[in-house]
């Protein structure tokens, strides 16, 4: 088990500029997932981590030893790839323990080790099988069983879960969790699927375009999103965003009117810059009123089971989608909607967040 | 109910679909075949066109027939000599050649040429290199002070000769097809190789190899039964010579056929090299399905 500190690193393919001096700390057995976009940055830090991919600048430290330049096999970690990347004309336990004898580890340690793990992963009796006769999630699994015999400090993964079927991606998540508990190490995951993230991680590092957004627990990340591109990219829907203008303040609140016209007194400080501003309001923090603050044309409804989200429309063109329980409305009737002012956040012009807080007078 | 008539039923309107390829297979490869089998039993003058049966006369002679058993063992030479040569070659080639960049695409292309050069031309600038005393390999030993080598002239030189310069020439397909090979390995097997600190000679020994080994196969068989074949850079080089010590089998056929005009001789003859090629093509598979079951 070992911790892993970036420090100012940067990546540049020719003049692009693809991950701009990020600097961050994982602590030891801590499970932290890099979350976003494609082309985020993301797969590369991870790929730079591992020492499959040049540092540009700044430093690497696994425990804590510099391996800034270090090959790939003297970091202490392993990693699992995308497509699995088994030897094909191995089979399961050569798989297994070619990297234990690459560092000329003892036949019956690496037994012992392999036993273990494939009992763990339950791979005992694939063992003798070689990767083709193998169905895709149990290839997974061996590229897991892979990166756990060679106990190292830092296990990585690289969207291991996004070549398998829904059902399979469920049961695998659970058990990767599973194994984080069992094992304590500290796991580094990369993806671009909010739900692995939101249900793996210790914390969540929301990238985009290279840099860092927010570092934050997935519930912080979701609740208190420091930027609107992470307010929008959290959630499923995203967070849906109003513009509104800046009212003369009331009690240390901000004041903004809304698209109907209505004044709204939110509970956020009136400290914020700016004039032009925007609403942040996630779907479960709406509901049907037919007092509510904000009018809309319901333009869709979708039905997830429990819940429907309905998607509006405002009078002044901005989307907006809200949770129904119970009877949805129709489609082209026009609602009121009422807001949850505890989880109403503004963001600035610069999309900086401010947010909703519980002291306020 | 269309399709259970159109899927089941089987009807022998449904062979004209495949007459064409029969057709075509027939005429050009088993009418041959068959057509060679039986001259093969026949003396068969080419100028008077008589023909009459003699059974495995034709067979018998052969086997007491010192310039066809000289032709088959020269034959069998050249392929010992040359496909072990072109496989490692060709292999080793290949992996050095697997870069990107302008120089890996230069030296590729440049490997490549050769092979697209006619025979002619091939043995044209090879006979000048070779040429005794004013050859540009007879200049550079004596610019180096040593003797000069005989290499077309002599017993025990010429085949490796002009199988070596067989090989300087079509080099270009093997390697081509073991770099698309190689090629075709995907990156992250190397990544998480490296990630389990194998070392050079380990991966190459115990990653790409393997991965490659379909291929070797391939370009081992391919270049066998190709090298059986050998005939006009012998004919233009040595023209079997010297003492027909590379005279190969497909020239010994030429002869006899074209020049002796018994064609019914050539064609016992031709016989005997498809019987051969096919010894060795089998040898060679049943090599590596042992050493599959082996594993």
């Amino acid at each position: 088990m070992a911790g892993l500190k970036l420090e100012a690193v940067s990546k540049r393919y020719g003049a692009v500029q693809v991950i701009d001096r990020l600097s961050l700390d994982v602590v030891e057995g801590e499970f932290l997932v890099f979350l976003g976009p494609s082309g985020c940055g993301k797969t590369s830090l991870l790929r730079m981590i591992a020492g499959l991919e040049e540092v540009s600048d700044g430093r690497i430290l696994i425990g804590d030893k510099d391996v800034t330049n270090a090959a790939p096999g003297q970091r202490n970690l392993a990693m699992v790839f995308q497509h699995y990347a088994l030897y094909p004309h191995m089979t399961v336990r050569d798989n297994l323990a070619f990297g234990l004898k690459n560092i000329g580890i003892a036949a019956d340690e690496i037994a012992r080790r392999i036993q273990e793990s494939s009992r763990m992963l339950e791979l005992d009796k694939l063992l003798d099988r070689k990767p083709g006769q193998l169905s895709g999630g149990q290839r997974q699994r061996v590229a897991i069983g892979r990166a756990v015999v060679k106990e190292p400090g830092i296990f990585l993964f690289d969207e291991p879960l996004s070549n398998l079927d829904a059902a399979l991606r469920g049961r695998t998540r659970l058990e990767l969790a599973q194994l984080h508990r069992r094992l304590g190490a500290t796991m580094v995951f990369v993806t671009h699927d909010q739900i692995e993230a939101m249900t793996l991680a210790n914390r969540i590092v929301v990238m985009n375009g290279g840099v860092i957004e927010q570092v934050a627990s997935p519930a912080e990340v979701y609740r208190r999103p420091t930027t609107r591109f992470v307010a929008g990219f959290i959630g499923t829907p995203g967070m849906g965003f109003v513009p509104v203008t800046r009212l003369p303040d009331e009690d240390g609140r901000a004041v903004v009117r809304l698209p109907g016209g209505a004044a709204l007194c939110t509970q956020v400080s009136a400290a914020l810059q700016g004039q032009d501003l925007s609403l942040g309001l996630r779907p479960e923090n709406l509901r049907a009123s037919a007092d509510g603050a904000l009018r809309g044309q319901v333009e869709m409804v979708e039905f997830l089971g429990e819940r429907s989200l309905a998607h509006l429309k405002l009078a002044d063109g901005t989307a907006l989608s809200i949770t129904v329980i119970g009877q949805a409305p129709q489609i082209g009737e026009s609602i009121g909607v009422a807001i949850d002012l505890a989880e109403a956040h503004l963001f600035d012009g610069q999309g900086r967040a401010h947010h909703a807080q519980e002291w306020l007078p | 109910m269309i399709s259970r008539v159109g899927l089941r039923a089987s009807r022998p309107a449904h062979a004209l679909f495949v007459l064409p390829f029969v057709a075509v297979y027939a005429l050009l490869l088993l009418w041959p075949l068959a057509k060679g089998l039986l001259i093969g039993l026949h003396d068969h003058d080419l100028l008077s066109n008589d023909s009459f049966w003699v059974g495995l006369d034709n067979y018998r002679q052969l086997l007491d027939d010192e310039v066809f058993m000289q032709v088959v063992w020269n034959t069998v030479r050249f392929v010992a000599i040359s496909t072990p040569i072109f496989v490692l070659l060709s292999l080793a080639l290949a992996l050095a050649l697997n870069r990107p960049g302008r120089l890996g695409l230069v030296l590729r292309a440049t490997f490549f040429c050769a092979s697209v050069f006619s025979v002619t031309l091939i043995t044209l600038v090879w006979k000048l290199a070779l040429m005794p005393e004013r050859g540009l390999i007879a200049q550079l030993l004596t610019t180096l002070g040593l003797p000069e080598v005989p290499l077309l002239t002599s017993d025990s030189l010429a085949l490796l000769t002009v199988a070596l310069v067989t090989v300087w020439w079509i080099i270009g397909l093997p390697m081509i097809l073991f770099l698309s090979a190689l090629q075709q390995i995907p990156s992250d097997i190397y990544e998480a190789a490296a990630l389990d600190n194998t070392s050079r000679w380990r991966t190459l020994t115990r990653i790409t190899l393997p991965s490659l080994k379909r291929t070797i196969v391939l370009v081992a068989l391919i270049e066998m039964i190709r090298q059986f074949q050998v005939f006009p850079q012998i004919m233009l080089m040595t023209n079997g010579g010297p003492n027909n010590t590379t005279r190969p089998i497909v020239q010994f056929i030429y002869e006899q056929a074209f020049m002796q005009l018994s064609l019914g001789y050539a064609a016992a003859a031709s016989q005997v090299l498809l019987a051969i090629m096919l010894i060795g093509v089998s040898a060679q598979l049943w090599l590596e399905r042992d050493r599959k079951v082996a594993r």
